[in-house]
């Protein structure tokens, strides 16, 4: 398999007055699994269109293994992009499919022939090449499609939300299929999904958009652990990153902030603020109940999911919902106190929404 | 007191056995969430109470009374439906009073305001009855729909996946929503979904259908902890419990008779190498942000557990496992319980 490294510089794309790309810069390295994630509307099927080809940017360059390809076409360019992975040719076989492309090349059928068997190889499915794909389940005929963009032997797979239209247990299954198989092949990936789940689960690296401009770049846990904006700790996580608004200053070194007249423990915070609008984030697995704790709520109601429930609780800043073992005894409409794990809270401006910096959540990568 | 009673109640289309002797009790004040894939009969079943189909075999009573043969009209119950049908040239207000106005009821003007205001301000939509249907949000339309049953007060509520055509957030929004009304006025509920969530967070008790049969009655924690039969199992949790063959585990002592071992992703521990008999490999380990979800390779099988997110794991490490409260099934799939010891 060849391999690349497609790089992204200043890259902008207007439609209009309406920017839908406003200046993104990334490195994606050779065989990194990359997810673009955001909703929809938020310029990434358009980012992911502009490296194949099939849109021009306004401005800046795309660069595959160091070559700049930005103005050439998108048969030029050595990347497959996969648009459906269930789309197949009915009334071919297997080996037919998958052997199209190089058909359509005007590849030599022996050499066509020794292509289709070492991608069927790898793709574990050379048992199926004389199946009709009518046959074929779910798995392998995501397989065969992968087979058919794979057999060029492109430099990179571009996905855009291949499996959007499957049920949530089915696309499970094929998330882990996808990913084994990139583990196998190493080839390197953008994937194009709204579904933070399927981003989370897949990628090495995930690019978070919103309104045309990245919000932050990082690692599937960095940006669960460490989210640089409201935008970002509200998207990622089910149930999302809970806040609480609160009005504060903040010293350099400050380990704590006061909500009301409760004292809430942070992580040491390294920039000073004036008196503002600030926000304390919090995961729901990161709060517990405990009868003393000074910051209080009524619980709302529990959902119970096996090993874990949802409690949500109406607090004075807003609800919150919490993650607890399902063997907690609660009761709907009882008053109780809640505490935070401090190390893992988060800090935000509540107007621009960034995060504040604090110690543990220094290293944040932004686009 | 059981307020609907199915007894046996079987119907065919064609070929096709859509239910089968089936047989359920609903309480009085109890959410009844039928799950169970498209085709397993849960529509039919609704259908079959409401009197839009007639069973085959089998009788239907409503508070006491058998309705099997009655029309729809007589049964007193409400039916909401997984797509909002308003009436698009009729205000908030209005679609809500429809139900109410039917010349069979002739109930006063003035009881049908309060009605529709009460029930508009259960739904958090008080502030729209005076828009038009068709200047709502989807959650809103849901909401007006969900109404247009809760302003009457039947015997019991039909709910056809009501919440499914709705975005994640308002579905989990709704859900909450759904459940506190209901237990404020002690509504009873027959619900049927495809979505396990909807049914583990707001049944009183789950009722796994499968083919027209009904495999399970239980509350949530029953039905989770306590499945009757393999599919069941397999129905609630997220990643779905794991399945191997007995004979690949000779270290755990099943009872006779055991087909296959089930072990849930949170009873399947894994910890260092330690002199343990059985020995699986991390295949891959997903971050899915408040946990991992670990891949593991046994015997030819890949088995999930779940591991604290900051676990330091990698592939191709092996790690002892260890079964906490394994569930043991045969070969038809019926569970196996363990002997006393």
């Amino acid at each position: 398999m060849h391999m690349a490294q497609i790089r992204v510089e200043n890259l902008r794309k207007s439609f209009d007055r309406f920017a839908a790309v406003q200046d993104s810069n990334f490195t994606i390295e050779n065989g990194t699994f990359f997810a673009l994630l955001g909703p929809s509307g938020c310029g990434k099927t358009t980012t992911l269109r502009m490296i194949a080809g099939l849109e021009l940017p306004t401005d800046g360059r795309i660069l595959l293994d160091g070559e700049d390809v930005t103005f050439r076409r998108a048969a030029e360019r050595d990347i497959a992009f996969v648009f459906q992975l269930f789309a197949l040719y009915p009334h071919m076989n297997v080996e037919q499919n998958i052997s199209f492309p190089l058909k359509c090349q005007g590849m030599p059928r022996r050499e066509a022939h020794e292509r289709v068997k070492e991608t069927a190889r790898l793709l574990r499915i050379e048992h199926l090449l004389a199946s009709r794909t009518s046959k074929l389940s779910g798995g392998d005929r995501q397989r065969v499609a992968l087979g058919r963009a794979m057999v060029r032997r492109p430099k990179a797979f571009l996905m855009d939300e291949p499996l959007g239209a499957l049920d949530a247990e089915f696309r499970q299954l094929m998330c882990r299929e996808l990913r084994d198989l990139h583990d196998r092949i190493a080839a390197t990936t953008i994937y194009v999904t709204h579904d933070q789940v399927e981003a989370m689960a897949m990628a090495d690296r995930i690019a978070v958009m919103n309104g045309g401009r990245i919000e932050q770049i990082g690692s599937p846990q960095e940006i669960y652990d460490r989210p640089s904006s409201m935008f970002v700790a509200d998207f990622v996580g089910s149930p999302p990153m809970n806040f609480l608004h609160f009005d504060a200053g903040l010293q350099a070194g400050d380990r704590a902030v006061k909500i009301r007249d409760a004292s809430i423990a942070v992580p040491e915070v390294c920039e000073a603020r004036a008196i503002g609008p600030l926000v304390l984030g919090v995961r729901p697995e990161h709060i517990r109940f405990a009868d003393a704790a000074p910051l209080r709520g009524r619980v709302f109601g529990a959902e119970y999911l096996g090993t874990t429930q949802i409690v949500t609780v109406v607090t004075e800043q807003g609800r919150l919902k919490a993650r607890l073992p399902s063997s907690t005894s609660i009761q709907v409409g009882e008053t109780v106190g809640l505490t935070f794990r401090s190390d893992c809270l988060a800090l935000f401006d509540a107007q621009s929404g960034s995060a504040i910096q604090t110690i543990g959540h220094g290293s944040v990568g932004h686009g | 007191m059981a307020n609907v009673v199915l007894r046996h109640v079987s119907k065919r289309f064609g070929h096709v056995e859509a239910v089968r002797a089936l047989s359920l009790a609903i309480n009085h004040g109890e959410f009844v969430v039928l799950l169970g894939p498209s085709g397993a009969g849960k529509t039919t079943t609704l259908r079959l109470i409401s009197g839009l189909e007639r069973p085959d075999a089998g009788s239907i009573s409503i508070n006491g009374r058998d309705v099997t043969r009655d029309p729809p009209g007589t049964r007193d119950i409400a039916f909401v439906f997984q797509q909002y049908s308003l009436y698009p040239h009729l205000t908030v207000y209005d679609n809500l009073a429809f139900p109410l106005r039917s010349p069979a009821h002739r109930i006063p003007e003035l009881t049908i305001r309060k009605r529709v205001e009460q029930t508009a301000e259960l739904l958090h939509i008080a502030g729209k009855l005076g828009n038009r249907a068709t200047r709502l949000s989807g959650g809103e339309m849901q909401r007006v729909a969900i109404g247009r049953a809760l302003v009457r007060d039947p015997a019991i509520y039909l709910m056809d996946e009501p919440l499914s055509s709705l975005d994640a957030k308002l579905r989990a929004e709704l859900r909450l929503e759904l459940k506190r009304i209901q237990v404020e006025l002690g509504a009873t509920i027959l619900y049927v979904t495809h979505d396990q969530v909807e049914a583990m967070t707001m049944a009183s008790r789950i009722g796994v259908i499968k083919n027209g049969a009904l495999l399970q009655l239980g509350t949530p924690r029953e039905i989770y902890e306590n499945p009757d039969d393999r599919y069941v199992a397999s129905r609630l949790g997220t990643p779905q419990i794991n399945f191997l063959p007995a004979g690949l585990m000779p270290e755990v002592a099943a009872p006779s008779g055991t087909d296959t071992i089930g072990v849930r992703t949170e009873h399947l521990r894994i910890g260092k190498l330690n002199g343990g008999g059985i020995v699986g490999r991390v295949h891959r380990v997903e971050h899915l942000g408040d946990q991992n979800h670990v891949y593991l390779e046994y015997r030819g099988q890949i088995l999930v557990t779940l591991a604290d997110p900051h676990q330091p794991l990698e592939a191709g490490q092996d790690v002892e496992l260890k079964l906490v409260d394994p569930l043991y099934f045969d070969a038809a799939g019926r569970r196996v319980t363990a002997a006393v010891h």
